[in-house]
């Protein structure tokens, strides 16, 4: 259940390209391929390997997945030839470092989603900041280094707090295995700080209202690919992170922090989706947007039910779909125009008529309309919250209504209006590759906006085994207060 | 025959081969004149890797002369480290010697002295067969620091490295003689049997003076001051050796110290170290984003690295100790690489130091730049590359002491240093290069080459590297 994929450097600078496609189409049969081996009703890991790694530590090689990482790993490997085609063109010096970039990203996420052992996720999970970090750095916009540094930092503050409550957990139990850890029960004292810890980390990653701000620079200055991937996988990274780790192994420290982590949900969800309104740079806007849409997870990933965990997922995975073609959209017409500020667009329905329905398709999904996946996670991270605590999914609804505004003002500023702008008229519709790209991502957005099964089939034995356990540690742990 | 079968000699033969090659070597010199530079230098690398590999295939473990050496597992793979780094060192001043018109036969005969006393430091088991080791290494260092007599600031840094060099030998000196005096021994075992029983005022002021002249060798905070000036001032080639074999070696004197002689004390000890270690931390993180000139930047590096190492030493647990080793071989690895790289920078015109000239490497030689990174990211600690593992395999017995603290100082720290070593490959990728450098030196390349496969693929070797350090660490418990 491994791909490391390896770029063979030599070819020619023209084969660069096709290489890297075929290798991303490969690993994406490869992961099918595994998705229909994969037995829904089991809620463990399966197709685990595990090879033994640093001889005196308990460090393995340790993989696995289980319902709520397959789904991700897909994800993952659907998105990867996207952004190779996305990037046929568009990046002219470096191509072949590019692309190695590239899959050296792509394999170093699959190996967190899949990685069972907690020292091998972590080397996975910082690893990947290095490509990303050069992705942006290199092929980035004109503040590319102060954006690059600015993601760097901050998400490696977050995670060596994390690497030292993995230390810690490691002394505790003893072990490094996941699903040893899993099992384990850490003191309730013990919980507090590393929840925290680890919340440190994933609340950046993901990223989380204070600290989000490095996420519109990053997606601002990165290239389309790059932004794609960021908002379509970098930041599940982070939701996962909590489902896997802060819910799972520190129940009691979840409960804990429960309304914490609802309050900055909804302060982002409005907060955000408000100074999304005021954007004048179009990826600007749909960066500040995926914060709000990440709002709407990690609520429903605290709510700690089934409605609310089942749905952050599906709005992970919605999000993954969505936000990443907003990107590829902005990325056509900068591709065109080399511009994103939205003043210099106006009336492009006119020229591009198979653009315009793509949007507006990608726009709808993005505000949570029914029929799209956008709504089937809004609805029930609502849900989710609404059965936590009511006033939360009150406010949490808000920013629906909010969404729908930004996202709304955006596509009538750049596609409704007259077409006035003179270096506009010539715009030329989606190119064939362009097509390729989009078209699959609106069949996904609305087959499983219309029917979401396929996804809840697979994630639902693990939810449920998960929140068994939450539940069990909680009433295990109010028992023994109960009782002192 | 007797002196061939003296158990005594048979421990520290690799130690009587340096010695007696490095004078044959000299009179070769000295009467041969100008045209045996080349073949001495040879032949000085061939008979450290000799030595090298006398150690490795010597006596498991044994003590000689009453006590004043000691030879264990945790002294051979010190020492092997300490040989590689030394051989490293003269190979990669070949090409650099000859352009800054410094290849003195001299040279590569005093580092094989320095090496000796570097051995010495390391099996050391008395107080004065350790100081006989430190200034045999400490005044080669001087010279070697001053070998470029036409510069003005490579005799200014020998001077300084010199005159608080001897003043750190004079703490140690003092704090050796009150050791001395109220224990009644210069035996390490002696002094570890006399501190258990009874820790008077004075003792602890020796240990105080001791730990501060060791210090000073590892250029760890408040005894720093030489290091940026000497590396910055010494010939490049040399600042490549001073950077990685001495701090090895003076990093083994300083466990074998406070675990063999020191160990009653562990809670007096302990408290000097990790102020020395958060100082050190601190100051390598902040000091070094303000610098321009590569050798000062990698200075204010190592101090903040010595500062990581020292957490290990801390946590006084056998995992502590193997996790220092592994820190030290890693370390040796990547700062060997990263000086080969920086020795490289070089125009028609002469050598370059500062790290805007870096944006060149990128375009006339994509392979060394990408090593480059790898070595910076290494250094600043991010996975999978070699430098993550050393600090993991610090920390992680700092947390299992408990020493919390610590730990969050020292990542906290790390995540502060990451910012020059980004701003390195900034440079490097982000900036249009001028004109390109001179090609690298074949021995440099191999150098590069091998410390950079070392960094990248540590993950593979890092099982046999762990049992290497965790084997030497039991020496000591």
């Amino acid at each position: 259940m491994i791909f490391l994929i390896w770029e063979d450097s030599e070819v020619a600078r023209r084969n660069v390209r096709y290489v890297a496609l075929l290798t991303t189409v490969l690993t994406f049969v490869v992961s099918l391929g595994i998705w229909s081996g994969f037995e829904n009703e089991q809620s463990g890991f399966q197709m685990v390997e595990k090879v033994a790694w640093i001889p005196g530590t308990d460090i393995s090689y340790h993989m696995g997945i289980d319902g709520i990482s397959m789904l991700f790993v897909v994800l993952t490997t659907f998105l990867m030839p996207l952004c190779v085609l996305a990037s046929w063109d568009s990046v002219g010096p470096r191509i072949r470092e590019y692309m190695i970039a590239f899959l050296i990203l792509e394999t170093l996420m699959i190996g967190v989603f899949c990685a069972l052992d907690i020292v091998l996720f972590y080397v996975f999970f910082e690893g990947g900041l290095i490509p990303m970090f050069i992705i942006i750095g290199v092929w980035g916009g004109k503040r590319r280094v102060y954006a690059s540094m600015k993601f760097f930092l901050y998400t490696l503050l977050g995670s060596v707090l994390m690497l030292i409550a993995i230390m810690a957990m490691y002394w505790q139990a003893g072990t490094t295995d996941m699903v040893a850890l899993l099992e384990f029960d850490f003191g309730a004292s013990a919980q507090t700080w590393l929840w925290l810890a680890f919340f440190a980390s994933f609340a950046v990653k993901m990223p989380m209202w204070p600290v989000h701000t490095w996420l519109p620079d990053a997606h601002v200055e990165a290239p389309t690919a790059g932004s794609v991937i960021l908002a379509g996988i970098l930041l599940k990274l982070g939701g996962y992170g909590f489902i896997r780790f802060s819910l799972s192994m520190f129940p009691l420290g979840s409960q804990q922090f429960q309304m914490l982590v609802l309050v900055l949900s909804v302060i982002a969800i409005i907060y955000t989706s408000l100074v999304a309104l005021r954007q004048e740079d179009m990826k600007k806007l749909i960066a500040y947007s995926s914060v709000a849409h990440m709002g709407y997870v990690t609520m429903g990933i605290f709510a700690a039910n089934e409605q609310g965990l089942q749905g952050a997922i599906f709005q992970m995975l919605g999000h993954g779909l969505v936000s990443g073609a907003l990107f590829l959209c902005v990325g056509v017409i900068y591709d065109r125009m080399h511009t994103r500020e939205i003043a210099a667009y106006g009336g492009l329905v006119n020229r591009m008529p198979a653009y315009a329905v793509v949007f507006l398709i990608f726009t709808m999904a993005n505000v949570g309309l029914p029929g799209t996946v956008g709504f089937v996670g809004e609805f029930l991270t609502l849900l989710g919250a609404f059965r936590a605590n009511t006033w939360i999914a009150l406010f949490a609804t808000t920013g629906v209504i909010l969404s729908a505004a930004y996202a709304l003002y955006l596509y009538r500023r750049v596609v409704f209006g007259v077409l006035q702008k003179e270096n506009l008229k010539a715009i030329l519709d989606l190119s064939a590759r362009e097509k390729a790209i989009l078209y699959p991502l609106v069949v996904l957005t609305i087959f499983f906006g219309v029917y979401p099964m396929p996804i809840f089939d697979v994630t639902t034995a693990s939810v449920n085994a998960l929140l068994t356990d939450y539940r069990a540690a909680i009433d295990a742990a109010s028992v023994v207060a109960v009782a002192n | 025959m007797d002196f061939f079968n003296d158990p005594n000699i048979a421990l520290i033969w690799p130690e009587l081969l340096l010695a007696v090659s490095a004078m044959v070597l000299l009179m070769i010199g000295a009467y041969g004149g100008e045209r045996t530079n080349r073949p001495i230098a040879a032949l000085s690398v061939a008979i450290l890797l000799v030595a090298a590999g006398l150690v490795w295939i010597g006596p498991d473990e044994g003590l000689a002369f009453n006590n004043a050496l000691v030879v264990d597992s945790f002294a051979r793979l010190m020492k092997v480290l300490v040989l590689l780094g030394s051989a490293a060192g003269i190979f990669m001043s070949a090409a650099y010697s000859r352009a800054q018109h410094f290849d003195r036969f001299e040279y590569p005969i005093l580092i094989m002295l320095a090496a000796l006393g570097m051995m010495l430091m390391i099996s050391a088991n008395d107080l004065i067969a350790l100081y006989l080791g430190l200034e045999l290494q400490a005044l080669t260092l001087y010279v070697v620091a001053a070998i470029n007599r036409d510069s003005l600031r490579s005799t200014e840094a020998g001077l300084k490295y010199f005159v608080l060099g001897a003043l750190s030998s004079g703490m140690l000196l003092y704090g050796a003689s009150l050791i001395y005096g109220f224990t009644g021994h210069t035996n390490f075992e002696g002094i570890a049997l006399a501190m258990a029983d009874e820790r008077t005022l004075g003792l602890v002021f020796g240990i105080v003076f001791m730990l501060a002249g060791i210090a000073f060798k590892i250029s760890a905070v408040p005894f720093h001051m030489w290091t940026p000036d000497v590396y910055e001032g010494a010939p490049t080639a040399v600042t490549a050796f001073f950077s990685a074999a001495p701090k090895v070696a003076a990093m083994a004197m300083l466990i074998r110290v406070v675990y063999g002689a020191f160990e009653p004390a562990t809670l007096e000890w302990q408290q000097i170290l990790a102020f020395v270690s958060v100082a050190s931390m601190g100051l390598g993180a902040f000091a070094a984003i303000g610098q321009t000139n590569i050798k000062r930047l990698m200075a204010y590096s190592s101090i903040g690295h010595m500062g990581f190492a020292l957490v290990g030493v801390i946590a006084g647990t056998e995992a502590g100790v193997s996790g220092v080793i592994t820190y030290l071989i890693i370390y040796l690895f990547t700062v060997l690489g990263t000086f080969a790289i920086i020795l490289a920078m070089r125009r028609k015109d002469g050598a370059y130091e500062d790290i805007t000239e870096l944006s060149s490497i990128a375009k006339t030689n994509p392979m060394i730049a990408l090593l480059m990174t790898a070595f910076m990211f290494s250094l600043a600690g991010i996975p999978p590359l070699a430098g993550f593992w050393a600090k993991w395999f610090v920390f992680l017995p700092a947390i299992q002491v408990e020493l919390y603290w610590l730990a969050v100082i020292g990542v906290l720290a790390s995540v502060v240093s990451a910012v020059y070593y980004l701003r390195i490959i900034k440079i490097m990728w982000f900036d249009e290069g001028e004109e390109g450098f001179v090609p690298m030196a074949a021995e440099l390349r191999l150098v590069v080459g091998i410390a950079g496969l070392f960094v990248i693929l540590y993950v593979l070797i890092a099982g046999p590297i762990a049992t290497l350090a965790g084997n030497a660490a039991r020496s000591f418990f």
